[in-house]
């Protein structure tokens, strides 16, 4: 498996190469480049993934769990060492084959989208910088080598959302992101550093004496490592940078918030779920929690969203929320009693990240054809982009778990797992997920359905009433339509793989069947939520549209405002901490801090000028000089003696 | 006697053959050929750190006044590297119109001085010693008075032959009582005769004062500010590094060869003039605004680091010495390279005025002067961080705790004033900044060289690691 580092290195050294040379290559060069590299890796994952799965379990039914690569990079104690290595395990060789599918998608599909753009070789070199470092962080091989990449990754996708920094609001929305997720990532150190404190290593496997005398801190530990997964997973209510983040290119949306930085609080708890689930119960419970509430929360706002890229920016929020609470309602590491949950958060990260990547690129491709964002500039646009129409149908269909695409699958064995934690939260995931469907749909009708703006403008175009003529919507270029088709393929089939074969909470395999009852509700709801779209905005402006405008129009527009939760946290910033902590602490840095070194300053100048004229540059002083020091030092000595 | 031994001297006779191929090609070359001198002594100077390292083997020649290691021998071709770099850094000045005439004389005189140190190191007997401290002082004080038309050259170089007489003097007294109380002159013999007698305490005092000299450590440093503004800025660079190296390593190996018995004596002393030379060359430097005489006092006080590592007389201190000298030479040389191309523009003496919005005009120079400063002020994750960390180390290992803490407040202070340069490129308003200006070619080398150290030295650990597997102490 010496390879692997391979997989890791191309990015790097693309990112490396354009980074430092991108200046003097043509566009077509750099995005060859880039490409190309990332190919190679993607093909070397998928050549990995097949070596790792075909090598057969080992004697106990489990997959053996690799280091190609591990050597101490640091070493801080007897024990204690930073390593930097590769940790090839199922759900890290799973991980690999996610990034770089949808990585390597987004770089053909950045192609066509980014045609002729100004920086065109920088957003290269970031795009594979961001998957060297998403690479580096699921291979990492301890907490701490993964902390290092999730830093990475958080300054990564910074330059990336803040691609456009001539725009205000691009820098913005990445400076919200940067600081946020920073924020978030300083519980995650703190929580590392007890971590390494109490158990004497950063590995994922700390030593069992350690474990059974740990008490209370592991928990506290893992909880603050979970702040720092909810943080880059954007979780309520550290999710506010997700939705500003769409200020970056499309592309970067669908690679960052569909496939990787999104899911890595994710794989963090993943990671650690031996641990959670050993010794950490009650906090596996406040992530399902936690997750529960975001994805309603998420999904009513994704409701009343009209930016096109906003609706997916919360849906994704909703949908990784559903990863955590599958993840979160486990009670016990068999997946036949009570495990089943962290193969469902798998599969169903697996399964979202294709799909989603389907919508956030096909969603770049009707940006690409109308130049907006708003859903009032859309409407009707089938006519004009078959491809894209029939591909966002089927991703759309998708996440709201219509048999027999791959959303279906895999929200099947979240639910399944939620019920069996308990029924109230199956049933509250079973209308989170009715709600997804409904949002979606309203979201499909709204861009391709509906009378056409194009038209409209065109028709007004012609009366006379407007000077220029619309833009008229075509289909996008095959750069941009091929990952569409593919991963629409991927999202029809992915469905029928066996993941428990692959995947599972204790390692050994499990076959998934599907629940007929919970299944059979669950696509009934779906199916309402569909229905209850298609009556609503199949056409504009239809009478129930009016009446439930009317009726719910407080709760609508506090949804489409995500009910204040930006302008909660501006308070809490600025007026809250900025004046009650930051003010006195500026005053004393400034009085008190910089007065006393200044102080200090005064007396070293004065006692400067005090030594000054020993250099008087005579030559004979300077030899009394000499020849007194000599005495001084002598008469020191011997008095000592 | 055998006279194939000399042959055994390696990097002697590697200097001495460059020595007398440029001595030849001075005296036959004319015309164009002329030309090609400067590359030729470059090229050479390379071959000759080359040969140097090559060698690596124990013995000692000559009845036991000759030792070479692998530790000495690395030292040397430290010292030649150095030399190599003030070799660069002259091309200009040689060609300018003055020096042209007098070119070969430079490289004559400055691989003179450097068979001195070559000497003094490898020196295991007093006579040998005196003679290679002699012969790396006598010919410096021709590169002093190099400019001699420069009123200001020719009163350093006087300056500097003069106070060089002196100690020398004093030193020559010291190592007279020296062999009348112990008998011999032979480092073996006499440490056995060492008993910290008050003869010997004035005799070793005496002979410190010699070598203080060299490394200007106060109260014997009060020539260098002189010296240091009237020499050509090459001789200065070279003054302020490879001579006060030369004598450290010295001073350190007769500290523990010779005057082990008296480790209580010899430790107070170096406690002492640590002290005086960080705290006032400090206060000194903080007033000056001629950056050469600046560099002065900041080679003084950084003198009184690298005797942190001298005093606990340890292996590990030797390490921390070496380290530190290679790390405090790249920096140096580079501030120096700096300032002398910044005199060639404004032909004239630079001030800290002068480098006043520096960065407006020459973005490169003034981030190489920055990478340098930052390292002689011990910023991490430069060179300098770690080799003044190595040196603390091993002075707190051998058990001077009060005296690093005095240390450290005095990085402190000296973060200041190197900071006041830095803050005068980058921040000070300036209405006519120095021109912007290509840097000559060599100078050019001598920067990439230093600025890879500066970067390199201290993340590459083998560096350390390597010093510290042919260190040796008492």
């Amino acid at each position: 498996m010496e390879h692997t580092i391979l997989i890791l290195a191309l990015p790097l050294l693309s990112f490396l190469l354009l980074g430092l040379l991108g200046n003097r290559m043509p566009h077509r060069l750099a995005g060859a480049l880039g490409t190309l590299s990332l190919a190679a890796a993607t093909a070397l994952s998928y050549w990995t993934a097949a070596e790792y799965f075909l090598a057969g379990r080992t004697a106990d039914g489990t997959f053996a769990e690799l280091m190609p690569y591990n050597m101490t990079w640091l070493p801080l104690g007897d024990t204690l060492s930073i390593d930097m290595g590769i940790l090839l395990s199922p759900i890290s060789v799973m991980m690999l084959i996610v990034i770089t599918t949808v990585s390597l998608m987004v770089h053909i599909y950045s192609l066509g989208y980014m045609k002729g753009e100004r920086g065109f070789q920088r957003y290269y070199a970031f795009l594979s910088l961001f998957t060297f470092s998403m690479l580096g962080l699921v291979v990492a091989t301890n907490i701490f080598q993964m902390y290092v990449f999730w830093e990475l990754v958080g300054v990564s996708s910074y330059l990336l959302i803040g691609f456009y920094y001539t725009k205000p609001e691009a820098i913005a929305a990445s400076k919200k992101a940067f600081i946020v997720t920073r924020f978030a990532d300083l519980f995650f150190l703190i929580g590392i550093l007890i971590y390494g404190y109490y158990m004497g290593t950063y590995s994922f496997t700390p030593p069992m004496t350690e474990l059974m005398t740990a008490g209370a801190v592991l928990p506290a530990a893992l909880l603050l490592m979970f702040i720092g997964g909810a943080g880059k997973s954007a979780m309520f209510p550290l999710h506010i940078w997700l939705p500003d983040a769409m200020e970056g290119p499309t592309p970067v949306s669908a690679l960052i918030h569909a496939a990787t930085m999104v899911v890595a609080g994710v794989y963090l708890v993943a990671r650690m779920f031996p641990l959670f689930i050993g010794y950490a119960p009650e906090v596996l419970h406040i992530i399902a929690y936690a997750g529960a509430f975001t994805a309603l929360y998420a999904a009513i706002v994704a409701c009343a969203q009209t930016d096109i890229k906003r609706v997916l920016a919360f849906s994704t929020i909703s949908q990784i929320a559903f990863m955590m609470v599958s993840l979160g309602v486990c009670t016990g590491s068999d997946p036949h009693e009570g495990g089943l949950g962290y193969m469902a958060s798998m599969f169903h990260l697996f399964t979202h990240a294709m799909f989603k990547g389907l919508l956030f690129l096909g969603a770049g491709a009707i940006i690409h054809a109308v130049h907006s964002n708003e859903k009032s500039h859309m409407g009707g646009l089938r006519k004009y982009m078959p491809v894209t129409h029939i591909t966002f149908l089927i991703a759309c269909l998708a996440i709201a778990g219509i048999p027999p695409f791959s959303g279906f699958f895999s929200k099947d064995e979240i639910l399944v797992a939620c019920y069996s934690f308990s029924p109230l939260m199956g049933m509250f995931m079973s209308f989170v997920a009715a709600l997804t469907a409904f949002y979606m749909f309203r979201l499909y009708y709204l861009i391709f359905w509906g009378k056409s703006h194009y038209e409209e403008q065109l028709a007004l175009y012609r009366s006379g009433e407007c000077s220029h003529e619309p833009h008229k919507p075509h289909e996008a270029p095959w750069s941009m339509t091929l990952p569409l088709i593919i991963l629409a393929a991927v999202t029809c089939a992915a469905g029928f793989i066996p993941f428990g074969e692959f995947v599972s909470s204790n390692g050994e395999a499990y076959t998934i069947h599907i629940d007929t009852t919970v299944a059979t509700t669950s696509v009934l709801l779906a199916l309402a939520g569909i229905v209850l779209a298609t009556i609503m905005y199949i056409r504009d402006g239809s009478r129930v549209t009016r009446i439930v405008n009317w009726a719910l129009h407080g709760p609508i527009v506090a949804a489409y405002h995500r009910f204040y939760m930006d302008e909660v946290w501006l308070f809490v910033t600025k007026k809250i901490i900025f004046n009650c902590i930051s003010r006195p602490i500026a005053w004393f840095d400034r009085k008190v801090v910089d007065g006393s070194l200044d102080l200090l300053a005064k007396a070293v100048q004065s006692a400067g000028t005090l030594v000054r004229p020993w250099q008087s540059g005579n030559i004979q002083t300077y030899c009394i000089w000499f020849l007194s020091g000599i005495l001084i030092i002598i008469l020191v000595l011997l008095y000592m003696a | 006697m055998n006279y194939i031994q000399f042959f055994d001297m390696r990097p002697e006779v590697a200097l001495l053959a460059v020595y007398l191929i440029l001595f030849m090609y001075d005296l036959v070359s004319a015309g164009r050929y002329r030309r090609l001198f400067h590359p030729l002594a470059c090229m050479l100077a390379t071959a000759m750190v080359a040969v140097t390292l090559s060698d690596r083997s124990t013995f000692t020649l000559f009845g036991g006044m000759y030792e070479s290691n692998a530790m000495i021998v690395f030292m040397k071709a430290v010292l030649a590297f150095g030399s190599l770099l003030a070799i660069l850094q002259a091309h200009k000045w040689l060609r300018s119109e003055h020096t042209f005439y007098k070119q070969g004389e430079f490289y004559i005189l400055l691989l003179s001085t450097l068979v001195g140190m070559y000497f003094m190191l490898s020196a295991r007997h007093f006579l040998l010693l005196f003679i290679g401290i002699e012969l790396a002082s006598l010919p410096l004080a021709c590169l002093v008075a190099f400019d001699k038309y420069r009123h200001n050259s020719a009163e350093a170089g006087i300056k500097y032959i003069l106070t060089s007489m002196f100690s020398s003097a004093m030193m020559l007294y010291g190592i007279s009582f020296l062999y009348g109380t112990t008998g011999s002159l032979y480092f073996t013999d006499m440490v056995q005769h060492i008993t910290g007698a008050p003869m010997q305490i004035f005799a070793f005092v005496m002979f410190f004062a010699g070598l203080g000299f060299k490394i200007s450590l106060v109260p014997f440093h009060l020539w260098t500010a002189d010296s240091y503004q009237g020499a050509p800025t090459t001789v200065t660079a070279y003054l302020s590094v490879i001579s006060k190296g030369a004598a450290v390593f010295t001073l350190f190996i007769v500290l523990i060869k010779v005057f082990a018995p008296m480790i209580e004596e010899w430790q107070t002393v170096i406690y002492i003039t640590i002290v005086a030379s960080i705290t006032i060359a400090n206060l000194m430097a903080i007033k000056q605004h001629f950056l050469k005489r600046f560099m002065a006092f900041s080679s003084i006080s950084q003198a009184g680091y690298i005797m942190l590592a001298v005093i606990g007389g340890q292996a590990d201190g030797m390490t921390a010495m070496v380290f530190y000298l290679v790390v405090y030479m790249v920096a140096n040389m580079a501030v120096f390279a700096v300032i002398e191309s910044i005199e060639w523009k404004i032909r004239g003496a630079v001030r800290r005025e002068t480098c006043n919005g520096l960065y407006r005009t020459n973005p490169k120079l003034t981030l190489v002067m920055t990478l340098a400063l930052f390292s002689l002020a011990g910023i991490p994750p430069f060179a300098g961080f770690f080799s003044k960390f190595f040196v603390f180390m091993s002075a707190f290992s051998a058990g001077f705790c009060v005296l690093v803490f005095i240390a450290l407040i005095n990085t402190v202070i000296s973060l200041y004033y190197y900071l006041l340069i830095v803050k005068a490129m980058y921040m000070m308003p300036n209405e006519e900044p120095v021109p912007a200006f290509k840097c000559d070619p060599y100078i050019r080398i001598e920067l990439i060289l230093c600025v890879a150290g500066i970067i390199l030295l201290g993340v590459c650990s083998f560096v350390y690691s390597g010093i510290d597997s042919i260190s040796f102490g008492m």
